[in-house]
């Protein structure tokens, strides 16, 4: 769905107040797909801003007494959920934070990244069962980050990128894809490239990089950083210098499925 | 130079005598006796008197170009050291000039009162001036030192000038010679460090003439451009009454002067008006004064001294050409005199011979003299650009002095095809990637690799962020980018990387920088061609504007210094910002590589026998192949240039005695970065000048002060005075250089003489036996300095300053409406095509040189025809070969793998040796490939070659073009493919190997057996990602938090479980991370389903699921493990504590769900016995509540009390797939 600026900032305006739980986000029913998109990227600008002062060692200590409280209370009830959502922080956020503690103080060296990782994505293999099940609720809960979300952005980014081969099967334009660049030798290669560029509203298109969500401004600029430059700095558009990206949404009837594009152009 | 001309003028001597004289004392003999005698009296002076002559010229002319951009005159400047001169530099200069032609008879009085006068008030040079009664001698040797002289003149705005003016009343409105403070042109005075005066841009005169306005009634912005300006002081300037001070009087008068003038004659300039030029006339004719030939005074010696200028101009005995000719043009276009002589020639015949009153005594005076010179280079001018002959032939001026030039100016601009664009700065474009260097093969090590792909991404950071801000004002590069190209620098730590980053470094300022001139050619390749051949007319619209837009308005005066223009300036900064030892030798190094090899890239060499219309196309081509080669190396060579002289380089003078000797033993011993002498004297020998020259000059141009003193360097300048005085433009013929390629030369030389670094007398001192410079070149038949490739495009790129000509006539067109910019009327870009390999010669064995003969007789264009075929149909050969046969040998390979494996068991043996087995067995096959190649070049050739050559080709050309086509390619092909075929298989094998071995390895999906949807569908089937979404929903419900109205329905859960199978068995979304999610989530789903913690919404109050239904929906659970996954599922989660924990919240437990559920899985086979049982073992390990670990035990003792099923089937399930999904399902 197309979007103006000054309604996409009504938009974000309105989530930044809402928790990502799933009982707050049925409020945005209607155009989900984008309104999801819009509030997780909204989130995580928010987290990003506020996660070190949930990061120091007293903040961390703090959460720990009180979830350590809360369990001895009762241990079925949402305590670490309900933690996340008081102090505003991403439940499994909260939940890695409370892990990596309790493995602190149980176990002799501290957790590598990968165990914890591990422990996140099967809550099983969380040695104290109390905490196993505050940890699976917090992930199940949380519409922005931990495994699950992960990997619904993957398997969303995945789709699209099948759709949008589809797509460019069905149009006729050949391409060179990922892996056959990869196999090439390139570094750093976006999704398509196309072997012969065409024209978009005037813009011309060298190649195709599906993102699968709301394309933002802030998401747009660490794109371009960390992805898009790259690109182009390896001559994947032949036109020019790039200075300004213009940004559309559209909203396509894909597959039976409401599904939404991202075309950013580079010129 | 006065006794010279002295004699010439009483007709003693020649004009050809002294050009002789001038060119070669020795050869005085070729003289008549009486010349021979009076010039040799002269002789010890011989050295001096082309300098003498520039200086004197640029003096006469001061007054006339009072504000324009000053020509700059460089001369030996003796000066400094001569002894007995009072006061030795600046002011004086003109009154220096002066005394150099003593009043000896008295002219007129007209002429004498301002002389007189003027020496009276000097104070400085008053001994001069006492010498300048005494003869001729003494005389002379005062003027020993006209270089001082001649450099000070380009002070135009000498304080001294108001006395020239003393005998005239001050006219204080004339707001040239009384400027409004502070636009008063910088002083003489050698305030700045370089010899050379700081160019006036045109543009400036403009603004310093604004002033007339004052004359006008009407605000400056009305001003009609056709309205005749106010400023000449002449005719009507000087007769104002000298009271007359208020501005407002003299506006009076002016306008009444002016109506008076239109009425009486509206056009005075021109005394042939019918001469019907159909020239539109320009507002020029208006706005300055008048040009007149009539009133020119002492014509006699206005022609002998023009003669000799031009003389010496033809016989290069002048440092530039061009500078000359801007000089020439200067006098063409002067607007008014100063002293305005308005009064009509006074000086009577008799008097017109002395030199000691003015030369140029009014502006009709300076415009005869410029025509004079002119019409003896009309081959110059007509080899300038289209758009300055058109601009010469406009010239009203010349049209009234000499219409004969101006026909030929005008037939040459009708005959030109010269057009010429100006240098637009192609817009920044990335080195795109190479495979083959900048692979991960090419890094010592992953890290290296990995460091690279950084650095090229900070360099393009970098460069766009310069790209972006150089041109805002108060941006500094070093402040914005110094310190991250600094750490960027640092990070290169190893060797290598060092020379990967120059090479990228290098190859971007190649991209960015070397675009000869319009359109950018290289960057898009030939797409504005094919774009304008599509007939995209508006484009080319577009290109034409946007070249005017950016073109620059002022490449700095016909003599600019060394500069970085545009993009050139982002790697001058960026190798000063770096500062890094390591990368500039790097880059030298890399920059000395590349300019041997393109220095000594075989350029197709010009057969002037096969001059057709054909050759004449192909031509185009070699000139562009030509241009960008010579662009290039120039560039390559200026950066060589700036880096090997930047420690040398200070703002500091040049040292002198001792501290000079010193330096130069000192230096006399580093050897030189590029051995530039060698090359210069083989590039003299072969007669490739042409080449070599232009970039040795930018490469020369950074030399340091000490440079120009060091033996090998002074042989090199001496090779080039030599070189320069060789080139006699008149002098044409067969075997010698093409006319616009010592245009060329000439004008980069005479460039290069004028640099500041370059020593004053070395022009000038430097005796230039132009017969001993003959003589060594004993060249090939036909050198690439023979053949045409230089033209107007590149001459122009090269030389931008060449452009200010044009850019001061259009300036005189535009008159004093104030356009600026209307110098730049006719654009057409050219393209030119990127640098192509050049096919390499093999000029072994009779076959290849009968080849060779075969293309001698041809045109050129059949050459490079059948060697793009060849060299094209062979690589395209190589590739067939990697597709077909490589590829067929990689299959063999998969499938003896295949078989391997399957003999020796699964774990298959030691990966290297099968490797080597496999080659073993496959490589001999490589033998086929030599066959294979030949077979292919042999059918692809003989095609190409047809279709690119004529249809009218003779069918035996044709057919041994085709022969030696296929042969070329096959060799190329067979050469790379005997060398290369077997390590080729051997690569690729290996990465089949090891593609193979890790399909073999821990996911058994990749195995091959992994299916793909079936034929029906229709990829319908709901998203991965939609699913994951939904199944977290329940799942989150389920765990809770919950609204007490929230739950699912039984019906939501079973079209959910519905959907997941669509999904799983339309494998056209699902890529293996989701499919492990979904099965992860499946089974917390049966966990919550045993556990019947799912909150159902149905029929009021009814929070449970029915048990039957839970069982339906277990079982297609089961369904979908058993059919649907094709991954693992990590069921035995199912039994992990802490699901089965979620049982110990239910009450009353019901535990049958789960007993059914485990028995489910032993009789699908998705579960052994054992691995339940060991399941179950451990839970009875984990610390549970009393009650519920008596049931477990229980429910362990009835699972276990069932009989054994040992089927063989199942028994392998159990063994293989369940355990491995286990170990992937927990990492």
């Amino acid at each position: 769905m197309i979007l103006t600026k000054a309604q996409y900032k009504e938009i974000a305006q309105c989530l930044v107040s809402v928790p990502p739980t799933r009982q707050s986000l049925r409020k945005l029913n209607q155009s989900r797909a984008t309104l999801l998109s819009i509030f997780s990227q909204e989130y995580q600008k928010h987290i990003k801003r506020t996660h070190a002062k949930h990061h120091t060692s007293e903040a961390i200590e703090s959460y720990y007494q009180r979830y350590l409280n809360g369990v001895v209370k009762n241990g079925a009830a949402p305590v670490l959920l309900d933690l996340a959502n008081e102090v505003d922080y991403a439940p499994s956020l909260m939940a890695r934070l409370i892990l990596e503690r309790f493995l602190q103080e149980h176990e002799e060296t501290a957790p590598s990244k990968s165990v914890i990782n591990s422990m996140l994505r099967g809550p099983s293999q969380i040695p104290d069962g109390v905490l196993a099940n505050q940890v699976y609720q917090c992930i199940v809960n949380d519409c922005c980050y931990g495994p699950l979300v992960d990997c619904i952005k993957h398997a969303i980014g995945h789709e699209h990128e099948v759709l949008l081969r589809d797509l460019l099967l069905e149009k006729n334009l050949p391409f060179l894809g990922e892996d056959q660049l990869r196999a090439k030798g390139y570094d750093k290669t976006p999704d398509f490239i196309l072997q012969v560029p065409v024209a978009v509203e005037g813009h011309i298109i060298h190649w195709i990089e599906s993102k699968a969500s709301f394309g933002d401004e802030c998401s747009h600029h660490a794109y371009l950083h960390d992805q898009f430059w790259s690109y182009w700095n390896r001559s994947w558009t032949a036109t020019g210098k790039g200075h300004s990206l213009t940004l559309k949404i559209l909203e396509e009837k894909l597959g039976g499925k409401e599904t939404q594009r991202c075309i950013t152009i580079m010129e | 130079m006065a006794a010279v001309l002295e004699s010439l003028l009483r007709e003693e001597v020649s004009v050809a005598a002294v050009v002789r004289w001038i060119a070669r004392s020795t050869r005085g003999s070729e003289d008549n006796p009486g010349e021979a005698a009076a010039l040799s009296s002269l002789r010890p002076l011989r050295k001096e008197f082309v300098p003498f002559l520039l200086n004197f010229l640029r003096e006469q002319s001061s007054r006339v170009l009072p504000q324009g951009p000053p020509t700059p005159a460089k001369a030996p400047g003796a000066s400094a050291t001569l002894p007995g001169r009072p006061g030795g530099p600046s002011r004086g200069s003109r009154g220096a000039r002066s005394q150099l032609f003593p009043p000896t008879e008295a002219p007129s009085t007209a002429a004498e009162a301002p002389l007189a006068r003027r020496g009276g008030r000097r104070r400085g040079p008053g001994p001069a001036r006492e010498r300048g009664g005494r003869g001729l001698e003494e005389g002379v040797s005062g003027e020993n030192l006209p270089g001082a002289g001649g450099r000070r003149l380009r002070g135009s705005g000498s304080p001294s000038r108001p006395s020239l003016t003393l005998s005239d009343p001050p006219n204080l409105s004339n707001l040239e010679e009384f400027p409004p403070v502070g636009s008063v042109p910088p002083g003489p005075a050698g305030t700045k460090p370089s010899r050379r005066i700081n160019p006036t841009p045109v543009s400036e005169e403009r603004s310093l003439s604004k002033p007339k306005t004052c004359f006008t009634s009407t605000p400056i912005s009305c001003v009609p451009s056709s309205q005749p300006s106010a400023l000449d002081t002449s005719p009507w300037g000087l007769g104002l009454p000298p009271g007359c001070r208020s501005l407002q009087e003299e506006r009076e008068m002016l306008r009444k002067e002016r109506s008076k003038q239109l009425q009486q004659s509206p056009t005075p300039t021109c005394p042939t008006p019918e001469l019907g030029s159909p020239l539109p006339s320009r507002a020029g004719s208006l706005t300055d004064e008048p040009a007149d030939p009539a009133r020119v005074s002492s014509r006699q010696r206005l022609e002998l001294v023009a003669l000799v200028y031009s003389s010496c101009i033809a016989e290069n005995l002048v440092p530039n050409l061009f500078l000359e000719l801007f000089f020439v043009f200067q006098l063409l276009t002067a607007r008014r005199m100063v002293t305005a002589k308005d009064s009509d020639p006074e000086l009577s015949p008799g008097v017109l011979d002395s030199l000691e009153s003015p030369l140029f005594q009014s502006i009709h005076d300076c415009v005869f003299f410029a025509v004079q010179v002119l019409e003896c280079h009309f081959q110059v001018l007509s080899n300038l650009d289209k758009g300055t002959l058109k601009l010469l032939a406009e010239n009203e001026r010349l049209l009234c002095f000499s219409p004969a030039l101006q026909g030929r100016l005008r037939a040459a601009y009708e005959g030109s095809v010269a057009k010429v664009s100006l240098a637009m700065p192609p817009s920044a474009q990335a080195v795109s990637f190479q495979p083959e260097t900048d692979n991960r093969a090419n890094f010592s090590s992953d890290r290296a690799f990995h460091t690279f792909k950084k650095q090229r991404d900070v360099f393009y950071e970098v460069l766009r962020e310069w790209e972006d801000h150089h041109e805002e004002p108060g941006w500094d590069f070093e402040k914005g980018l110094g310190s991250r190209i600094r750490a960027m620098m640092g990070q290169l730590s190893a060797a290598c990387s060092h020379s990967h980053f120059v090479r990228l470094f290098q190859k971007q300022l190649l991209q960015m920088c070397q675009s000869p001139g319009g359109a950018g050619g290289t960057v898009l390749g030939e797409a504005p061609d094919v774009l304008s051949m599509l007939g995209a007319d508006k484009l080319g619209r577009l290109w034409r504007l946007q070249e005017r837009l950016m073109a620059p308005q002022s490449s700095g005066g016909p003599c600019p210094p060394p500069t970085f223009p545009g993009c050139q300036g982002f790697f001058r900064d960026f190798i000063l910002s770096a500062s890094s030892f390591q990368f500039n030798q790097h880059l030298m190094d890399s920059l000395s590589l590349k300019i041997r090899e393109l220095n000594g890239l075989a350029l197709p060499q010009h057969e002037p026998n096969d001059e057709d219309g054909e050759s004449d196309v192909d031509w185009q081509g070699e000139r562009r192949q030509f241009a960008v080669v010579l662009l290039s190396l120039r560039l390559l060579a200026k950066f060589l240039g700036f880096v090997a002289f930047l420690p040398y380089r200070g703002p500091e003078p040049p040292p002198t005695g001792e501290l000079q000797d010193s330096i130069l033993a000192l230096r006399s011993q580093v050897p030189p970065v590029l051995d530039v002498r060698t090359l210069l004297q083989r590039g003299l020998q072969a007669r490739r000048a042409v080449l070599t020259v232009p970039w040795l000059v930018e490469f020369l141009s950074f030399a340091d002060h000490v440079v120009p003193l060091l033996d090998y360097y002074r042989d090199i300048f001496i090779l080039l005075l030599r070189l320069h005085r060789s080139l006699v433009l008149s002098q044409e013929s067969e075997r010698k250089m093409c006319f616009l390629n010592k245009l060329l030369l000439l004008a980069v030389l005479g460039w290069l003489f004028q640099i500041p670094t370059v020593p004053e007398d070395l022009f000038f001192l430097e005796e230039g036996p132009s017969d001993a410079f003959e003589v060594d070149t004993v060249a090939p038949e036909h050198g690439l300095d023979a053949a045409p490739v230089v033209d107007q495009q590149l001459l122009y790129t090269c030389c931008p300053y060449i452009g200010e000509l044009r850019k001061l006539l259009a300036l005189w067109v535009s008159g004093s409406s104030g356009r600026s910019g209307g110098f730049m009327r006719k654009i057409t870009p050219t393209t030119t095509t990127g640098l192509g390999a050049q096919p390499s010669r093999t000029s072994q064995g009779l076959q290849a040189r009968l080849a060779h003969a075969f293309f001698h007789n041809q045109p050129p264009s059949l050459r490079r025809t059948v060697e793009f075929v060849a060299e094209r149909i062979g690589s395209n050969c190589v590739k067939h070969i990697k597709a077909t046969l490589v590829a067929d040998l990689v299959r063999q390979a998969e499938s003896l793998l295949q078989e391997q494996l399957v003999t020796q068991g699964e774990e298959g043996g030691d990966p290297a040796q099968l490797l080597e087995i496999l080659c073993s067995q496959l490589c001999p096959h490589g033998a086929q490939a030599l066959a294979l190649g030949r077979e292919f070049c042999h059918r692809k050739s003989p095609g190409a070659v047809r279709a690119l050559l004529p249809e009218e080709t003779p069918a035996a050309v044709l057919s041994s073009a085709e022969n030696i086509a296929v042969g070329l390619a096959t060799e190329k092909a067979c050469a790379w493919l005997s060398a290369n075929i077997t390590a080729l298989i051997r690569r690729e094998v290996k990465a089949a190997v090891s593609r193979t071995l890790r399909a073999q390895g821990p996911e058994p999906a990749a195995r091959g057996e992994r299916r793909g949807c079936s034929r029906a569908c229709e990829h319908h089937a709901p998203l991965p990602s939609h699913l994951i979404s939904e199944i977290k929903d329940v799942l989150s419900l389920a765990v809770g938090p919950r609204d007490p109205d929230e739950g699912v329905s039984p019906e939501h859960l079973e079209q959910l479980l519905g959907q997941l199978g669509q999904t799983l068995r339309c494998r056209q979304f699902l890529c293996p991370p989701a499919e492990q999610h979904l099965a992860k989530c499946s089974v917390d789903l049966a966990s919550l389903l045993v556990a019947d913690q799912i909150p159902i919404l149905g029929p009021p109050a009814q929070y449970r699921l029915e048990r039957g239904q839970a069982r339906r929906l277990l079982h297609m659970l089961l369904s979908l493990w058993k059919e649907d996954f094709q991954g693992p599922v990590p069921l035995q989660l199912l039994l992990s504590p802490r699901n089965v924990g979620l049982l110990a919240d239910t009450r009353p437990r019901e535990w049958d769900l789960l007993l059914f559920l485990l028995r489910e899985l032993v009789e699908k086979g998705l579960m052994g016995r054992m691995e339940i049982e060991a399941c179950l073992g451990s839970l009875h390990q984990a610390q549970w509540p009393g009650d519920f670990a008596e049931e477990l035990a229980t429910l362990s003792n009835l699972f276990l009390a069932e009989p054994h099923l040992p089927e063989p089937q199942l028994r392998a399930c159990e063994l293989v797939q369940p355990n491995r999904g286990t170990v992937l399902a927990q990492s």
